[in-house]
């Protein structure tokens, strides 16, 4: 029994070894809808329908194809194990492939040489300062030779690059002319592999000229499909689609509700803020946090000590510390008023050259220009621990009365606000990083929780502008959790028309 | 006319922006790339500006003799030393100093200053984080009143759900500490991400509007 296992296990080995090695072939050149060469397997059905298109909401460079299953694939003889996508090639686009390899070579050698020639010349300068002695002339004749038949070449081999870029552009522009061959002049090549059940694969090229996987745009492409068995010889190739052609779309149809939602937003922006200007009186409810800031501000000043503003690790970009600059500007106007001292250590060069120019005009708008000094704000590192380290030795060495933690944050976070707790300070955070909150409630007397930090700097300033957009947010929470709600009856009610209004492609 | 040119120049790749989102075309994402590769240059010349206030700061610290004084001189010394052997290497046969290549980045020292002593140091500040959770979770879990009892409880089922030994109540344990992470803690957490995402919207219009200004120092 355990013999007769053996042999079947060794003929099935043997069978797969077969398989691979046949896949090793490359594919037909022509449609072998007729060949027959295993005994057991038939050619299978195949695909039917096959339909190809730009594919929608891109750049450009990507075609999709689907088709309808063969009727070999999980029924009738159940033989097909894939389907192999062909696309028609024409000859030109091996000249391409050869335009671009040599070019390959050409800026290689280029940079070889360019690498080559200052260590040759250091060389020669080592031969020529060294003691006179056996093979000295030849040494230094050979290191003199080289580099002037180098720096001969250098410039030619450059004119090449130049030549064999021309020739590039050219040929690449070329590729929709030479597709209108079909069928002459090309042949059918495999571009991708699709598993059995599968109705659909997209050729996506890339929109790079000078990859060889770029896809031209508005070239006539062709394509097939086959149905493949375990004896890959063994095929059918389905009819044959074509021309279609890639190009880049202008709206991405996909992303309407995102659009629907912007411009809904934006009225009710525009809305309240218009109506703000008109002197309505809007209410917003306090926030503690903020409060809290001119306590804190007061509280440094009538203990002497300094306030440590920390802007977190987001660059200039991040909403959140853009937030973080408002309020900047606001407590560095105050802690000017109250001639406090301000510290405020940065992570981000780009940031803290930001942050210098709030807080001198925050100085300036005080009237209290003499006292600002480019020091309150200095850049630390960009190294998110060595920040740490550098902010956690000024709170332990200056013991500010006050820490502020406003921006985008990290792991960090604790770290910090831990640190200011054990130094005794006030501590008020705000982040828009929803991982980090916790940590900063834990550690902080007062946090802004995500949009509040946004929020921020209407309630500081308490202008009736800033307020509007507050109320606009208001407003579109109360719609989110009103559709939120009819999103749940619909999904439970299989309402699928509902719930597809706002699904989103990437 | 300081305060137009920037405002202008906001609300006009602010609005650029905005459109590049919805038009996947090529030459949209083309000057997307394009005005992204600025973000680059400017950091450059920035981390310039940064060093420069770095080395300033730590001067006059040295000069002050402020309190700490010494560190200042352990930043500039690491400063100019990881410069110096960061652009200095071995090739053929013979020390020099490489500018364009990059040699430096296998100079022996480069390589143990950073993995001896730069790596060692941030792992060592990452470690805190442990500690400083414990005390965290200390002073959070304290049931002082009944918010801060609900706390300590739904942490210790949440802490719990992982213990072997916990017997026929293990399974019990693990099923509400997932239902506690995936419906009450999910569901805040999905209201905070939707109420920042609103706020981020807000603020954006508001700054390509012209109506927040207080990045540009004026509030």
């Amino acid at each position: 029994m355990k013999c007769r296992s053996l042999i079947a296990f060794l003929l099935v080995l043997c069978a797969f070894t077969l398989t691979g090695a046949q896949e090793g072939i490359g594919p037909p050149d022509s449609i072998s809808a007729d060949s027959t060469r295993g005994d057991s397997i038939l050619p299978p059905a195949p695909v039917g329908n096959l339909k190809a298109w730009d594919t929608d909401d891109d750049h450009g460079h990507s075609v999709t194809l689907e088709w309808e299953i063969s009727s070999d694939d999980g029924a009738g003889q159940n033989s097909v194990l894939s389907y192999e996508i062909f696309r028609w090639t024409p000859f030109f686009m091996d000249t391409l492939k050869g335009i671009r390899n040599s070019l390959a070579q050409t800026e290689a050698y280029i940079a070889e040489l360019q690498a080559f020639l200052p260590r040759a010349k250091k060389r020669l300068k080592v031969h020529r300062k060294g003691e006179p002695g056996v093979g000295f002339a030849d040494s230094v004749a050979f290191y003199v030779d080289t580099i002037a038949a180098s720096e001969r070449w250098l410039p030619l081999h450059k004119d090449r690059l130049g030549q064999l870029r021309r020739e590039r552009a050219q040929a690449i522009d070329m590729i929709p002319q030479a597709h209108k061959s079909y069928p002459e002049q090309g042949e059918w090549r495999k571009v991708g592999t699709a598993l059995s059940g599968q109705t659909s694969y997209v050729d996506a090229g890339v929109k790079e000229k000078v990859s060889g996987d770029y896809l031209a745009d508005h070239a006539d492409y062709y394509y097939r499909v086959d149905a493949v068995t375990a004896d890959s010889t063994i095929r059918t190739s389905s009819e044959i689609a074509g021309p279609v052609q890639s190009y880049g779309q202008f709206f991405n149809t996909g992303r309407i509700p995102v659009f629907v939602a912007v411009i809904v937003f934006t009225f009710l922006t525009v809305f309240f803020v218009t109506k703000a200007r008109r002197g309505a009186d809007l209410y917003v409810r306090p926030l503690a946090g903020i409060e809290a800031v001119d306590d804190a501000i007061g509280r440094a000043t009538e203990m002497g000590k300094p306030i440590l503003y920390v802007l977190g690790l987001g660059t200039a970009a991040d909403i959140g510390t853009i937030a973080s600059f408002t309020i900047l500007g606001r407590v560095a106007k105050r802690v000017a008023e109250y001639q406090t001292k301000l510290i405020v250590p940065c992570y981000d060069p780009i940031v803290m050259t930001v942050a210098q120019e709030i807080v001198k005009s925050a100085y300036l708008d005080a009237g209290r220009p003499d006292d600002y000094y480019e020091d309150i704000v200095y850049f630390v590192t960009q190294s998110q621990f060595a920040y740490v380290a550098a902010v956690n030795g000024t709170m332990l060495r200056e013991l500010p009365a006050t820490n502020m933690y406003m921006g985008v944050f990290f792991a960090e976070s604790l770290i910090l606000a831990e640190t200011g707790a054990l130094a005794g300070s006030i501590q008020i955070a705000g982040t828009d990083q929803v991982a980090q909150l916790p940590f900063f409630i834990v550690a902080c007397d007062y946090t802004l929780i995500g949009e509040e930090l946004y929020a921020a700097s209407a309630y500081l300033g308490r202008e009736p502008i800033l307020l509007g957009s507050l109320k606009a947010q208001d407003y579109a929470k109360a719609a989110v959790m009103v559709l939120a709600l009819l999103g749940l009856i619909a999904v439970n009610l299989d309402w699928t028309a509902f719930t597809d209004l706002f699904v989103v492609a990437k | 006319m300081r305060r137009q040119i920037p405002l202008m120049l906001v609300f006009i790749f602010g609005i650029f922006m905005i459109f590049q989102y919805f038009v996947p075309h090529e030459s949209s994402e083309w000057i997307y790339e394009f005005l992204l590769d600025w973000i680059y240059i400017i950091g450059i010349f920035a981390l310039a500006l940064g060093i420069w206030s770095l080395i300033r700061v730590s001067v006059a610290k040295i000069k002050a003799h402020k309190s700490g004084w010494g560190y200042p001189i352990i930043t500039l010394a690491g400063l100019f030393l990881m410069i110096l052997f960061g652009f200095t290497g071995y090739r053929d046969g013979s020390w020099g100093f490489y500018f364009m290549t990059a040699e430096g980045l296998s100079n022996p020292m480069f390589r143990h200053f950073f993995d001896y002593i730069m790596i060692p140091i941030q792992s060592t500040m990452f470690a805190l984080l442990a500690f400083f959770i414990a005390s965290a979770a200390y002073r959070a879990f304290r049931a002082r009143n009944i918010m801060a009892s609900l706390l300590l409880v739904a942490a210790l089922v949440v802490m719990l759900r992982f213990n072997p030994y916990l017997g026929p109540i293990g399974p019990v344990i693990a099923d509400t500490a997932s239902w506690l992470l995936n419906v009450p803690n999910l569901a805040a957490k999905r209201a905070i991400i939707i109420g920042v995402g609103l706020g981020m919207v807000a603020t954006s219009l508001k700054i390509i509007l012209g109506i927040e200004r207080g990045y540009l120092g004026k509030g």
